[in-house]
């Protein structure tokens, strides 16, 4: 009887207590303590799961690794081929930029029938400054052709065979092309050199060179039509001593990025060689 | 004929000042060296036709360059020495200032107003140095091509 009224002694307290919990919770009074033990809850599941994802990365590297691999050689190939195609399109973009200045070029003188022509090498003789292009007789070339870009005059055609033909430049050390002094209204003659500057040369002294004076072609001797630019004086060298003064020329056109180039295929030069005095 | 395109296409685009590789150069002495070639003479004739093809220099230069290079390198092969990369550094030397004195007298003597200091400093100097660059694998490349074109007999 004892024990029994102990037991439910004991269940009554038990209740008590955990009602008595239950209120204290409820009435917010245990919330410190429910922090304290979800903190460490989280802390310690957090600990368990990083642990676990680590270990399950571990097992399961070898087989991410490979799919990784894979996909990173396809993206590989992926941004080759997409560097390879905006390669060709800057490319195309450039060319397209350059055969618009060339048409425009055409276009704003009509006077002169043109046949544009890629440049597909060089001389192999250093000592020479010629290009060979790609278009020769069966175009219509002929020696002599003047041939000029969107800039200015690049030199003349020398040599032609059916499908391809080699240009003297201006810059050739045997090139020299009769031009003219914009200010000065005066004729003078640019000659080239070997390491492809152009310069003025026996310019009488009562001539007025000045720095930035254009240049452009005066078509005398008849190798050159008239009016195409070649360059500018870029410094003077006159002494009092010198029966001749010298000036460096500037060419508008970049020679070492020729890449399409003008003949103008309706311009016959004349041979005047037979006019010339015998010495 | 590979080798002049090559030239003319690539090489001649990448001057050092204003000088640019010779190949044809370089091929025909590394060639003209191997003991087991026989034929340089030929070569030096067909480079000299496929030269004055392309090039505007006037053909007895490039023909009689390209003889002499082949001369010099049988003469220097005929001699005591047994240094393979030293005869070829000799002939591409000797054969490059050859070649560019005759192009330089021809061109002086038709016409073209160049100065001796600035062919040197400008052209030959430039030349030279990527000449001695190329000297060495073209001729491992021209040696490894006798060695395949014409096998000694006991190996055979």
């Amino acid at each position: 009887m004892k024990n029994l009224f102990s037991r439910s002694a004991q269940t009554v307290i038990l209740f008590f207590v955990i009602a008595g919990i239950l209120a204290l919770a409820l009435g917010g009074y245990l919330n410190f303590a429910s922090t304290g033990l979800n903190t460490a809850l989280v802390a310690a599941q957090s600990w368990i799961s990083v642990r676990f994802v680590a270990a399950q990365e571990f097992i399961t590297l070898p087989r991410d690794s490979l799919t990784l691999r894979q996909e990173n050689a396809q993206l590989a190939e992926e941004v080759s081929r997409l560097q390879a195609q905006v390669l060709q399109y800057q490319q195309q973009a450039g060319e397209t930029k350059s055969l618009a200045a060339l048409v425009n070029f055409s276009r704003s003188n009509p006077e002169n029938a043109y046949t544009a022509a890629s440049v597909i090498g060089r001389d192999p003789s250093p000592f020479l400054h010629y290009i060979i292009i790609d278009r020769g007789s069966a175009d219509g070339l002929r020696r002599g052709m003047p041939v000029v870009t969107d800039q200015g005059l690049v030199g003349r055609v020398d040599a032609v065979i059916s499908n391809a033909a080699r240009v003297q430049l201006i810059t050739d050390p045997a090139s020299a092309v009769n031009v003219r002094l914009e200010k000065a209204d005066r004729d003078v003659v640019v000659v080239g050199s070997v390491s492809g500057d152009l310069s003025l040369d026996l310019v009488a002294q009562d001539v007025t060179l000045e720095v930035g004076d254009i240049l452009i072609t005066s078509g005398l001797g008849g190798g050159y039509p008239a009016d195409l630019i070649v360059g500018q004086i870029l410094n003077v060298r006159k002494r009092d001593s010198d029966i001749f003064q010298k000036a460096s020329i500037q060419p508008v056109v970049d020679f070492a990025a020729l890449k399409i180039v003008l003949v103008a295929t309706n311009f016959r030069p004349v041979d005047i060689s037979p006019l010339l005095p015998v010495p | 004929m590979v080798v002049f395109v090559v030239q003319s296409a690539v090489a001649s685009r990448i001057p050092l000042l204003s000088g640019a590789v010779d190949l044809p150069l370089l091929f025909l002495a590394g060639w003209a060296l191997q003991e087991r070639v026989e034929a340089a003479w030929t070569w030096a004739i067909v480079a000299g036709i496929f030269a004055a093809f392309y090039s505007a220099m006037p053909p007895l230069v490039y023909l009689g360059g390209y003889l002499l290079v082949v001369f010099l390198a049988r003469f220097v092969q005929r001699q005591v020495w047994q240094l393979p990369i030293l005869a070829m550094f000799t002939v591409s030397f000797l054969g490059t200032i050859l070649l560019h004195l005759l192009s330089f007298l021809v061109l002086s003597f038709s016409g073209s107003s160049l100065v001796l200091a600035d062919v040197l400093t400008l052209i030959t100097l430039p030349t030279l140095f990527l000449n001695f660059l190329l000297a060495i694998p073209i001729h491992s490349m021209m040696r490894d091509l006798a060695v395949w074109a014409f096998p000694l007999k006991e190996l055979v």
